[in-house]
C-alpha cells in the first residue's frame, strides 16, 4: 500500500512473512553464513594502538607550518590569508619584519585545535604552500590552553611532509 | 551648468566639475589612482579613461571638464580593454606579493586589478628591482619597487604644506623617489602621504606588518593632541589601538591630521596606566574596588569645609566629564575654588591643523563651567596651596604638580585624583580613581572654534562587552564593490564580535576604568546628591538645558560635528 505525505511515496513495510521466513531458523543461518565467511577473509582493522593506520596523501589530518630544512626558516611570510579564510577562527597570526628577502615572518602563529575543523581552507589559500594538511590524526590535551599550537608544535620540516606537497603538486 | 549623460543617465551639473567629479556626483566611480580631490590634477596614471561621444581618442576622466550635452560611457568595451591594459602596464614591473605588501586589503592597485584587471600576467621577463626599506625620515619607510609613480605624495609636500620635500629622478621604468640629496622627510605633517599613497609603496615606521587591515575595526573618534580637535579613525585589534589614520571633514581637518596626532594612541596602550582604582593604605596605594575608593573619598570630602576643597577639571576630559564635575563641585561639594590647567605651548603652532593649545577641550571645560569666580582662579589655589588653605585638593584627569615646590605641598592635604596614567599628582594621591582615557569612553570634545564632536569607545573597558557595541549591519546596505574603501561603512572586523575569552586573540588587557562623569555621579550620590545620569547621553542632553551656548544641539547629529551658539 502506499500513501502521499507531502506529495513524497511513504512505503509500507510487508508484515506478511512467508512460511519459511516464520520458521525463524533458516534465517539465522543465512545470517551466520555470512559471519563465518567473512573470518576468511583478508581483515580491515588495525589493533590500534599498537599497530597505527598510515593515512593516504589525501588525507586531512591537523595542519602544520612548513619550513625550509636547510636554511630552517618557515615558508609563512604571516600574510594572515589563512587566518581570514578559516571558518572556524582557529588561526592566529601576528607579523613581524624580518631581514630576510621575504620581508615578513610570523612572530606568532597559533592555531586552536578545539576550534579547528579539519577543512583544509587554509592549505588552500596559502600563496607560499607554507601550511599544509599533516597526516597527523592523534591530538591529545587535558586543558584549552594545551589545545592551543604554537609556533613550537606547528613547524614541521617540508622533507617530513613531501607526501602532501607532492599530493599538492599534482592536484593543482 | 551642463547637461550630460554618463552610463545613460542624464544630469545636470555645475559647470568646471570634471567627468570624474560629475560622475562621483550621480554615484558613479570611475577607477582613478593619480587624482585626489585635494590635489591639483596630474593626470599621469590613465585609469580613468572614458569613452566620449564624439572624441576620437578616450580621454581621462579626471582632466576632461564636462560640456552641455557631453554624452560619456564608464563601461564600455573600449573603456574595459582600456583599463585591463592599463594595470597591465602598472603591472609589468609592480611585485605581485600582495600576502607581503602592508597595503593589501585598502590598496587601490589590488582591489582595481581584482575588479578590473585582466585577471592573469602576460609578463615572464624579469622585473625591474629598486631599492626596497629606503627610510625617508623618522617615522616613514619607502619601497621604490611599490610605488606606481602617481606623484600624490610629490603633489601632496608641495600644493597642501608647501615645503616640497620629495621628487622623482630618472626616467621610464627606472623612476625613483626620493627626497632631495641628504635631506629627510621631516615635515610634521609627512605621515599624511602614507593614507594618500594609493599603493602600500610609503608605510609607517610604527604601524608597518602590525596587522592586516581586515582584522582591526576602525572607530570613529578624535585626535586629543591639540585643540584643532581632527577626526579620526582608531584601529584597534585585541583591545589595543594599534594605529590613528585621519578621517575625512572638510570644517575641520579636510583629509589630513599632523604625524604628533598619530602617536597620542601611545599612553592609552602604554604600562603607567592605572588600571583599577587605589587607596591609600600605610603610605602605598593599594588597588581596590570602586565602592572603598568612592567610600573612601566620601569620608575625605565630608571632614572638609566647603572653602577647604579646591577642584581642578580638566581639558583633556569631555564636556560631559567637566559639567559632572562643576555641578558636584559647585552643588554637592559648594566649593568656590575651581580652575582648570592650560596646556598652552607658544610658538608651537601653524595656520594649518596644529594648535599651541595641546590639549582637545579646553573651550568646552570653560563654556560648561569650570570657570572660577573672582580670585578663586588657578593662580589663588596655588596661592592657597601655599598658604595651607586647604584640605582636599579633587584634580580630574590632570596633574597639578607643576613644579617641585607643589609636589612637596601635596603632602600636606589630602588628594583626590582622576587618572589614565600614573603622573606625580597620582604620586601624592589618597584616593585614584582609574579613569577612562579618550578612546575607553564615549563623549564630546569641543575644539577651539567651538565645534562639538563626539568620541567613542574603541577600547573596551571591563564592564564594556562587546555586543554593546557591536550594530549588525542591515540587509541591503552594501554597495557594490568599486573598488573604493568608504571607512565609515567598514564593519566591526570578525575577530572582534566572535572572540571568546578563550581566544587569545580577543583577551586584550581591559582595565577597570571608568569615565569620570560615571563616578562623580557615584560620588555625589553617596554625599546625598540626586544625580540621574546613566549614559553620556544624559550628561550631554543636560548641558544643552543648563549651558547656553550648547542650546539646540543633539547628540545624535554630531557626526560631523556641531557648532555651539556664539553671540
Ligand atoms: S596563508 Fe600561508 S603565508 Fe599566509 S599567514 Fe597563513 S601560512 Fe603564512
Ligand atoms: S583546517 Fe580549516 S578550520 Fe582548521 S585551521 Fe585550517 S582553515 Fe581553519
Ligand atoms: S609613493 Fe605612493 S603616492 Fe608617492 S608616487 Fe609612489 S605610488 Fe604615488
Ligand atoms: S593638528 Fe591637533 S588635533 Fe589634528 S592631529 Fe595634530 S594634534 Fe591632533
Ligand atoms: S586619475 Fe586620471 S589620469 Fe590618474
Amino acid at each position: 500500500m502506499e500513501q502521499k505525505i507531502d506529495g513524497r511515496a511513504k512505503i509500507k513495510r510487508r508484515s506478511n512473512l512467508n512460511l519459511l521466513e516464520r520458521l525463524y531458523l533458516p534465517e539465522i543461518f543465512k545470517g551466520l553464513t555470512i559471519t563465518f565467511r567473512q573470518i576468511f577473509k583478508p581483515k580491515f582493522t588495525f589493533e590500534y594502538p599498537d599497530v597505527k593506520w598510515k593515512p593516504p596523501a589525501s588525507f586531512r589530518g591537523r595542519p602544520v607550518l612548513v619550513y625550509n630544512d636547510e636554511t630552517g626558516v618557515e615558508r609563512c611570510v604571516a600574510c594572515g590569508l589563512c587566518a581570514r579564510v578559516c571558518p572556524a577562527l582557529a588561526i592566529e597570526v601576528v607579523a613581524g619584519e624580518t631581514e630576510l628577502d621575504k620581508e615578513r615572518y610570523p612572530k606568532k602563529f597559533e592555531i586552536n585545535m578545539l576550534r579547528c575543523i579539519y577543512c583544509g581552507l587554509c592549505e588552500e589559500v596559502c600563496p607560499e604552500e607554507a601550511i599544509v594538511m599533516s597526516d597527523e590524526y592523534e591530538l591529545v590535551f587535558t586543558n584549552r590552553e594545551e589545545a592551543i599550537f604554537g609556533k613550537d608544535k606547528l613547524l614541521v620540516p617540508a622533507s617530513k611532509l613531501k607526501e602532501r606537497l607532492d599530493f599538492l603538486k599534482k592536484m593543482r | 551648468m551642463a547637461k550630460i549623460t554618463i552610463d545613460g543617465k542624464t544630469v545636470e551639473v555645475k559647470d568646471g566639475l570634471t567627468i570624474l567629479q560629475a560622475a562621483q556626483e550621480i554615484g558613479i566611480d570611475i577607477p582613478h589612482f593619480c587624482y585626489h580631490p585635494a590635489l591639483s590634477i596630474a593626470g599621469n596614471c590613465r585609469m580613468c579613461l572614458v569613452e566620449v561621444e564624439k572624441m576620437p581618442k578616450l580621454v581621462i576622466a579626471c582632466a576632461t571638464r564636462v560640456t552641455d550635452g557631453m554624452v560619456v560611457y564608464t563601461k564600455s568595451e573600449k573603456v574595459v580593454k582600456a583599463r585591463q591594459a592599463v594595470l597591465e602596464f602598472i603591472l609589468i614591473n609592480h611585485p605581485l606579493d600582495c600576502p607581503i605588501c602592508d597595503e593589501a586589503g585598502e590598496c587601490k592597485l589590488q582591489n582595481y586589478t581584482y575588479i578590473y584587471g585582466p585577471g592573469h600576467s602576460r609578463f615572464t621577463e624579469e622585473k625591474v628591482h629598486k631599492p626596497k626599506r629606503v627610510p625617508l625620515g623618522a617615522n616613514i619607510v619607502l619601497d621604490v619597487e611599490r610605488c606606481i609613480m602617481c606623484s600624490r605624495c610629490v603633489r601632496f609636500f608641495d600644493e597642501i604644506v608647501k615645503d616640497p620635500q620629495l621628487t622623482f629622478t630618472q626616467r621610464g621604468d627606472r623612476v625613483v623617489l626620493t627626497t632631495f640629496p641628504g635631506k629627510k622627510l621631516d615635515n610634521p605633517y609627512s605621515m599624511n602621504i602614507i593614507d594618500i599613497c594609493p599603493v602600500g609603496a610609503l608605510t609607517s615606521r610604527d604601524f608597518r606588518f602590525r596587522e592586516r587591515t581586515w582584522n582591526m575595526t576602525a572607530i570613529e573618534s578624535i585626535c586629543p593632541g591639540c585643540a584643532r580637535g581632527c577626526n579620526v579613525y582608531l584601529w584597534v585589534r585585541n583591545n589595543q589601538i594599534l594605529r590613528i589614520t585621519p578621517r575625512q571633514n572638510m570644517e575641520v581637518n579636510k583629509y589630513w591630521m599632523c604625524d604628533y596626532g598619530r602617536f597620542t594612541y601611545i599612553p592609552v596602550n602604554s604600562d603607567d596606566r592605572i588600571k583599577s582604582p587605589m587607596v591609600r593604605r600605610n603610605g602605598d596605594l593599594i588597588e581596590v574596588d570602586w565602592e572603598t575608593a568612592i567610600s573612601e573619598a566620601v569620608s575625605i570630602l565630608k571632614n572638609a569645609k566647603p572653602n577647604e576643597i579646591a577642584v581642578i577639571g580638566s581639558p583633556f576630559a569631555t564636556n560631559e566629564d567637566n559639567f559632572a564635575l562643576q555641578k558636584f563641585a559647585k552643588t554637592v561639594l559648594k566649593a568656590k575654588y575651581i580652575d582648570f590647567i592650560k596646556h598652552v605651548k607658544d610658538g608651537d603652532e601653524d595656520n594649518f591643523l596644529i594648535r599651541a593649545d595641546k590639549t582637545p577641550n579646553s573651550l568646552g571645560a570653560y563654556l560648561v563651567g569650570i570657570r572660577p569666580g573672582n580670585g578663586y582662579g588657578l593662580d589663588a589655589i596655588l596661592n592657597g596651596l601655599k598658604e595651607r588653605k586647604f584640605k582636599v585638593i579633587y584634580v580630574m584627569d590632570d596633574d597639578i604638580v607643576l613644579d617641585d615646590e607643589i609636589y612637596n605641598l601635596l603632602d600636606d592635604v589630602k588628594v583626590i585624583v582622576h587618572a589614565t596614567n600614573k603622573n606625580k599628582t597620582v604620586d601624592k594621591a589618597s584616593v585614584v580613581f582609574a579613569s577612562a582615557s579618550f578612546a575607553e569612553k564615549e563623549g564630546t570634545f569641543t575644539n577651539f572654534e567651538g565645534r562639538v564632536q563626539k568620541i567613542n569607545i574603541a577600547v573596551l573597558p571591563l564592564n564594556i562587552e562587546p555586543y554593546m557595541l557591536y550594530k549588525p549591519r542591515k540587509f541591503g546596505e552594501a554597495k557594490p564593490n568599486t573598488g573604493e574603501i568608504n571607512k565609515a561603512e567598514l564593519a566591526h572586523a570578525r575577530l572582534f564580535k566572535f572572540g571568546t575569552p578563550f581566544d587569545r586573540w580577543a583577551s586584550g588587557e581591559r582595565r577597570n576604568v571608568k569615565p569620570s562623569w560615571k563616578v562623580i555621579t557615584e560620588l555625589a550620590n553617596n554625599l546625598g546628591a540626586k544625580f540621574t545620569y546613566t549614559t553620556a547621553k544624559d550628561v550631554f542632553e543636560e548641558i544643552t538645558t543648563a549651558v547656553r551656548e550648547f542650546r539646540g544641539l543633539s547628540y545624535e547629529n554630531l557626526k560631523n560635528g556641531a557648532m555651539i551658539k556664539k553671540d
